[in-house]
């Protein structure tokens, strides 16, 4: 236990720990509520995994997450990000499935170019149902999720809110949905569709990010689950964020500012300092101690119960479930400075503007997520790519490009070492590139491979995974992170959660930060 | 190395180092399962067991009893967020007895604590923990290993216990302090005395490896014979815990663990336990929600009766009155006690019923020639434990 000098008032009512995406929000909120905020983000600068920094002379990136569809747009104007400096550089952005040997499909929200009659019919309809179902479930995020085995009147009800969003979709509806809820993604798409590029890419956004294979089981839900989240969203597609991913952050932390909150950047916490079984602040590891009458963490619940907190201050049953959290990233991040524009066979320059996918058909997927099961990267890695320099040209010097891809499998704990491993990946991912954009390959200047063991580094998540933990029927809703922590209070008195480890999870969202915040707002009194 | 190829499947009982002294005395063949060894139930008859503890000296083998070694720089913080006493309390060569809970503050097991060393430590459980304080472990810097195996152990329990070690040669065995250990030598075999018991009478617990054994219960009968030394079983035994007001595992509480239907696991202070449990000193598994338990008042709690009559209330539903209408808990325990002559038994009663001094009502069901008979009995809430002698605490003992 720290001990520090009793007595010393709290300087703030509220420590957030962390400047990523969810922790600025937080903060934003929380200031706009009232309360006297400081953030504290370990690195230089905001941003956590929604960070643009320089991979090469010149060329600069979104490190982590490349593509904005998750945000509410509620969120967005309630902290008049627009008037702190964000600005699109494309929103409404289009999915190009790349296919070997044929013409790419373009995939729009209603239709696809380059279907069969059969297909397109499917299509229109499958969309359809998705957007149903998924508008039902979209208003479970900006809710806390009901604790289980209570008696609690709130927490019944919340239940009864999930049951009736579902009950009013219709009995056909209902039906459907509880018949597909469990099972994979790899079985619903065959179902429906014939051709294997069109199911490629419908089912690799159900497994983009996480620990599965279309065939593993519960992938239909983390489908519905990012359509839900889209939904929530606004339903505006993907964007772009002007200055890549760090700029949103930029904005969200001038929003905080301006709503009075402290941020200081460059100042790791060691741990969370507990005075009386509760949380009273934190200490640096500079070794100064800061002091508050709550603390939000964004960090990862295990980062934040194992490391920052610690297990002694914690029963065990608790600190086993967390110690159980699935945590493992298996999504590297290739980073890629390019001396042309790349040219993708058969892909228009407006596509160009979009996301290209490298998922030819569901089997290939799998293929790929077999080596992951082992402790191998894929010998064939499936890629979701943008080119932010066709809509974004200052992040590269004139003329030149940036490719950024989400190269899917990288096991965390490469059974080889990443050390021994990172250029057969790299020349992997190369290689793939090189079918569909001949020629990629001479015209590369620098490149630069973010395994999940890198990212466990550089953004300080345990395991290195973008969501601090895979979505999954057993870790979301009422049990995400874990039980006893899952509405964003915790064991800890004073302590409190609010990153992408929480309901409803990561991707650049933001919904799990202002949650946490409405809760604090509810249940942590100011100091006096 | 065993040239035994036998499956171990055709014999799942693992045999304890004292078993074939055990098997040349056993009378009526009565063994029972004990964490996976084959233990005697009774030698000869239970009351005449019982009548050796209570009045001369008994062996007992509980190498069974599940051993853990801890040990590591984190030790102590480790234990102490395991159990809910103050084990940094606990100087060297010393005993405590602990229970663990878990995190909504019900009972795990209990067992006692040994600490052999400065960071040295032994628990002594009635059932395996591994998975728990393996769990317990996590962000402490401990080793944990099970022993049990590695060490036999035997107690001598009753009035002339002190006597038979005096007998042997062991000298300053007597000046030994009622949960204090220490260390001894018999005919070249190392032998680890703690003074602790499940009989609530005088009586010690002799700890060594395996090879030892047979050699120091050999020493022991022979030194013992003039001082009535017998071989006990767990029929015995139980009788004489139910007199100390000790409590047993599966029967008068189920681990929270294995407990499955809501209301079954027991808290610490439903137990009257609750002089086990340091709220001061800092943060332990169950501490919370212990807290709470406290604010609120417990639910029910364990009990001592003295009930009306000579017949053992087993199993006994508890009434608030003669009447039997109003159910307010049942009987976890229950012997007529020999040596008290008084009917007792362990209770556990719901709240507000379990002030001291009050009055509920046993229904005893007894099967005379196969013909059941119903009986209400008047028991009245008493203080435990129900035999406590002054030998058991007097250092050194006297002479008997």
């Amino acid at each position: 236990m720290i001990v520090a000098a009793s007595g010393a008032a709290s300087a703030y009512d509220c420590i957030v720990i962390g400047g990523g995406h969810n922790g600025l929000v937080c903060a934003a909120t929380l200031s706009k509520g009232g309360r006297s905020v400081l953030l504290l983000e370990a690195a230089a600068e905001v941003g956590g995994a929604a960070l643009t920094r320089e991979f090469a002379p010149g060329f600069r990136v979104s490190a982590g997450a490349h593509l904005l569809h998750l945000m509410p747009a509620d969120l967005l104007r309630d902290l008049q990000l627009n008037s702190h400096g964000l600005e699109w550089a494309a929103q409404g952005m289009s999915s190009t499935a790349l296919v070997p040997d044929a013409p790419p499909l373009l995939l729009g929200h209603e239709s696809a170019a380059g279907l069969s009659s059969t297909d397109a019919q499917a299509y229109s309809a499958y969309s359809a149902r998705m957007r149903r179902f998924a508008a039902a479930l979209a208003p479970v995020f900006s809710r806390v999720p009901p604790r289980l085995g209570t008696s609690g009147w709130a927490d019944r009800l919340s239940l009864l809110r999930i049951g009736w969003e579902i009950r009013k979709l219709g009995r056909r509806d209902m039906r459907e949905l509880l018949r597909i809820g469990g099972m994979n993604v790899y079985d619903l798409l065959e179902e429906n569709f014939e051709s294997a590029a069109l199911k490629g890419a419908l089912g690799f956004d159900a497994v983009l990010g996480a620990n599965f294979g279309p065939r593993s089981p519960g992938t239909v839900l983390t489908l519905l689950y990012r359509l839900a989240a889209e939904y929530g969203a606004g339903d505006a597609g993907m964007s772009q964020p002007k200055g890549g991913m760090g700029a949103l952050c930029n904005a969200l932390a001038k929003a905080a500012s301006a709503a009075g909150a402290a941020i200081r950047t460059g100042a790791p916490v060691a741990s969370i300092l507990v005075e009386g079984d509760r949380a009273a602040g934190v200490v640096l590891e500079s070794g100064e101690t800061l002091r508050a009458h709550c603390v939000i963490s964004s960090a990862d619940p295990k980062t934040t119960f194992l490391e920052l907190l610690g297990a002694r201050h914690l029963d065990t049953g608790f600190v086993r479930r967390v110690n159980h959290i699935r945590s493992r990233g298996l999504a590297a991040k290739l980073h890629l400075a390019l001396n042309r524009t790349p040219v993708f066979r058969g892909v228009a320059e407006a596509s160009l503007r979009g996301r290209l996918l490298i998922a030819p058909s569901l089997q290939h997927i799998e293929h790929a997520y077999n080596h992951a099961k082992y402790g191998e990267y894929s010998a064939a890695p499936v890629m979701e790519i943008t080119v932010p320099t066709v809509n974004d040209p200052a992040l590269a010097p004139a003329g030149q490009h940036v490719l950024s891809a989400v190269v899917q499998y990288a096991p965390y704990a490469l059974k080889a070492g990443w050390e021994a491993g990172r250029q057969g990946f790299l020349d992997a991912a190369l290689d793939t590139l090189e079918r569909f954009a001949p020629g990629l390959r001479g015209t590369v200047v620098a490149a630069e491979v973010s395994t999940p063991a890198d990212m466990e580094r550089e953004f300080r998540t345990s395991g290195g995974h973008w969501h601090h933990g895979d979505l999954a029927f057993d870790q979301i809703l009422m049990v995400r992170p874990v039980p006893g922590a899952a509405q964003y209070q915790t064991p800890m008195a004073g302590l409190f959660l609010c990153g992408a480890g929480c309901h409803p999870g990561g991707g650049v969202m933001g919904i799990a930060g202002r949650n946490a915040a409405r809760e604090v707002l509810k249940h942590a009194v100011k100091s006096p | 190395m065993s040239e035994n190829l036998e499956p171990h499947f055709r014999r799942p009982l693992l045999k304890t180092p004292f078993h074939e002294r055990a098997r040349a005395l056993s009378q009526v063949d009565s063994f029972i399962p004990w964490a996976g060894y084959t233990t005697v139930d009774v030698f000869t008859t239970m009351e005449q067991e019982y009548f050796a503890i209570r009045n001369a000296a008994t062996l007992y083998d509980l190498t069974p009893m599940v051993k853990y070694r801890v040990a590591g720089p984190d030790v102590v913080a480790y234990l102490n967020r395991l159990v809910t006493r103050d084990v940094a309390k606990l100087k060297p060569d010393r005993v405590a007895y602990c229970v663990w809970c878990n995190d909504s503050g019900h009972l795990i097991d209990d067992g006692t604590i040994f600490r052999l060393g400065a960071s040295d430590y032994r628990i002594c459980t009635a059932e395996r923990q591994i998975d728990w304080f393996l769990d317990s472990a996590i962000g402490f810097d401990v080793e944990i290993s099970e022993v049990t195996e590695q060490i036999a152990a035997l107690a001598v329990q009753g009035p002339t216990s002190c006597a038979v070690l005096k007998t042997l040669g062991l000298a300053g065995v007597e000046n030994l302090k009622p949960f204090e250990i220490g260390y001894f030598s018999l005919h070249g075999h190392a032998l680890t005395i703690s003074r602790t018991g499940f009989t609530g009478d005088l009586g010690y617990e002799l700890w060594m490896e395996p090879r030892s054994a047979e050699a120091v219960w050999d020493a022991l009968m022979a030194a013992g014979r003039s001082r009535g030394i017998r071989a006990i079983g767990s029929q015995a035994l139980n009788m004489a815990r139910i007199e100390a007001g000790f409590l047993l595992p599966n029967v008068d509480f189920v681990s929270a663990e294995h407990t499955l239907r809501i209301g079954r696991d027991r808290s610490p202070l439903e137990l009257g336990l609750k002089w086990l449990v340091d709220f001061n000193k800092g943060h332990f598994t169950g501490r919370r929600a212990l807290l709470a338990e406290e604010i609120e008042g417990p639910r029910r709690q364990l009990v001592g009766l003295d009930v009306a009559g000579n017949k053992p209330a087993h199993n006994a539903l508890l009434y608030t009155e003669a009447g039997g209408k109003r159910e307010i808990g049942s009987v976890t325990s229950a012997i007529w006690s020999p040596t008290c002559k008084r009917n007792i038994a362990l209770a556990i009663v719901d709240a507000p019923h379990f002030r001291m001094g009050s009055t509920v009502w046993a229904d005893i069901y007894l099967n005379r020639e196969l013909v059941w008979e119903r009986r209400m009995s008047r028991a009245q809430i008493v203080e435990r434990p129900f035999f406590a002698p002054e030998r058991r605490r007097a250092t050194p003992p006297a002479e008997f």
